[in-house]
């Protein structure tokens, strides 16, 4: 199909990102690769439910339905006529001197480029909440992903608790699957979600959308409450403890949490690719770096939330800005995006109205006891972080070292926010000043026997 | 007898039924249903933590957190939010002591 001179693109996500690069990169007359863990295009926001689900996009993706239609259509058409290669239910995971090692269900294979589009999106902003290791415990996002792909509940009663439009969304989704939501239990209280009010009104439509499907809610939905504790028996969760705004000890029965503080950019493989990072104040975690158009030097190309935290309807424009730049660098005619990086800055005034309004709660995890766990994965405790901290000082990865929090099997996608809070309140720094732990290759889990080959 | 599991089916309830085998037990699943939801409809855990006492039900259903590894009775293990569950998938709790 691609004559041997076109340059070898490739695209590591097919959300609405990387659909996006994908599609503006095809109209340009070049073959993209397209490398994705979904098995079918869509990413999470826009994920597919198996063959054989009824639902319709209506019912799946509610106002966004017609975006969602939009996008899988797209993408499906081009990857029957075959101007891209489509590689599904497939993990990049190491990247070095312009190879990719794709790990897929026949093994591990290596893919080279020439330009590498990294669309790796973004996942659940967690902090730790004591208890939170208990069965029956799960992300905001994995409430999402089960009612939509899946079609249930991850419980009988429900409390979902954090901050963040996630929030309140999975909350309304599932009060109207039919799921018994018992509270949504929001950290940050009212007068803080007001400062954020102006930058929102960047986007009246959604943060009216998002106020009317709070007001679905109705009493669930308590603002400025302090999570205490999970409680669970040999089981999983039986209950939550927890104060409301007006420091009232509050007990609620239920057999799932669902907890989230908006998102964390997924920057694993920028980190292997050898992009630099800054970290976000605002944002409260490192970001790769990147300009406008979303280079970030040395052929590779960053979009959507993975490298900004814009939603959906940003991932859409950064992935073909990011394509536009690629083609761009190419010394190919790119397609003129004045007005998306105009809507572009748009947006980012409302993200930075949403993290202005949910912040992500650095006290709670500061005060953390000493007995609570800070990584899921092997149990490592705040007490353990602080005197690692206390021993080695102030530095993320030396505190990794010591104390294994970020060496667990999730490669510390879900402790290292939490982990360089503790540290930065131990070294009396700041966490921007902690360091970020250094990505190591694969960075998904691989058997042995994927690379030794199957003849 | 087979306890009710930990998730409740909403939606998507008339699919084909799938037989699988879970620690050498027969247990039903439903066409399209991830190795996890197939073994939460009558289980309340995945597995066990190697690191605590408490039992592991999955944490982010997206391949990220490596929460849901159960394994198969020939050793490989697998990510239970990610693949789907089979006609006569044989799936175990706890790891084969034979390590593959």
């Amino acid at each position: 199909m691609s004559e041997t001179s076109s340059p070898r693109i490739v695209i590591v996500g097919a959300g609405p990102a990387g659909i996006r690069a994908a599609v503006t990169l095809i109209e340009a007359g070049l073959h993209p690769v397209v490398i994705d863990e979904g098995h079918s295009a869509g990413g999470q926001i826009y994920r597919r439910p198996p063959a054989g689900f009824i639902r319709t996009p209506e019912q799946l993706y509610a106002s966004e339905a017609a975006k969602a239609r939009a996008l899988h259509a797209h993408f499906d058409r081009l990857a029957e006529e075959r101007r891209l290669t489509y590689c599904a239910r497939s993990s990049v995971i190491a990247t070095h001197g312009g190879r990719l090692h794709v790990l897929g269900e026949g093994g591990v294979q290596v893919i080279g480029y020439d330009r590498l589009i990294l669309a790796t999106g973004a996942a659940d902003r967690v902090a730790p909440v004591p208890g939170w290791q208990s069965a029956g415990v799960y992300s905001l996002g994995a409430a999402q992903i089960a009612l939509k792909a899946q079609g249930v509940a991850l419980g009988r009663r429900i409390v979902l608790m954090g901050s963040g439009p996630l929030l309140t969304l999975v909350g309304a989704q599932l009060l109207k699957a039919g799921a018994d939501v018992a509270a949504v239990l929001d950290t940050s209280p009212w007068r803080q979600q007001m400062r954020g009010l102006w930058q929102l009104a960047a986007r009246p439509i959604v943060a009216l959308r998002g106020l009317a499907l709070r007001a679905r809610l109705g009493g669930r939905y308590h603002a400025g409450v302090a999570l205490e504790l999970i409680e669970a028996d040999g089981s999983g969760v039986t209950a939550l403890r927890w104060r409301d705004a007006g420091g009232r000890q509050r007990l609620t029965p239920c057999d799932m949490v669902g907890m989230g503080w908006h998102l964390r950019a997924e920057t694993h493989l920028a980190d292997l690719a050898g992009c630099a990072f800054t970290y976000d104040e605002q944002w409260r975690q490192w970001l790769p770096k990147t300009d406008l158009m979303g280079r970030a030097g040395n052929g590779v190309y960053l979009a959507g939330d993975g490298v900004r935290l814009l939603g959906a309807d940003g991932a859409e424009i950064a992935g073909r800005l990011a394509a536009a730049a690629c083609l761009a660098d190419l010394g190919r005619p790119a397609p003129s995006l004045s007005a998306d990086l105009r809507k572009l800055a748009r947006l980012e005034r409302f993200a930075r109205g949403l993290a202005c309004a949910f912040p992500w709660p650095s006290q709670m995890v500061r005060a953390l006891p000493d007995d609570a766990i800070v990584c899921r994965c092997e149990n490592v405790t705040a007490g353990a972080v602080r005197e690692s901290a206390d021993f080695g000082g102030g530095e993320a990865n030396r505190v990794k070292s010591l104390a294994r929090v970020g060496m667990g099997r999730c490669q510390g996608r879900y402790c290292q926010l939490a982990a360089v809070e503790l540290v930065a309140a131990q070294a009396g720094c700041a966490p921007g000043a902690v360091g970020r732990f250094r990505g190591q290759a694969p960075v998904r889990p691989a058997p042995i026997g994927a690379f030794l080959g199957k003849g | 007898m087979i306890t009710a599991g930990r998730i409740v089916r909403l939606a998507e309830r008339d699919r084909a039924q799938v037989q699988f085998f879970l620690d050498g037990e027969m247990r039903r699943a439903l066409a399209g249903d991830t190795v996890l939801t197939a073994m939460l409809a009558s289980e309340q855990a995945l597995r066990r933590s190697e690191f605590g006492p408490e039992p592991r039900a999955g944490f982010c259903l997206m391949g990220a957190c490596q929460d849901c590894w159960v394994w198969q009775e020939e050793g490989p293990r697998l990510r239970a939010c990610s693949t789907p569950v089979t006609e006569g998938m044989r799936l175990r709790t706890t790891q084969p002591e034979s390590w593959p």
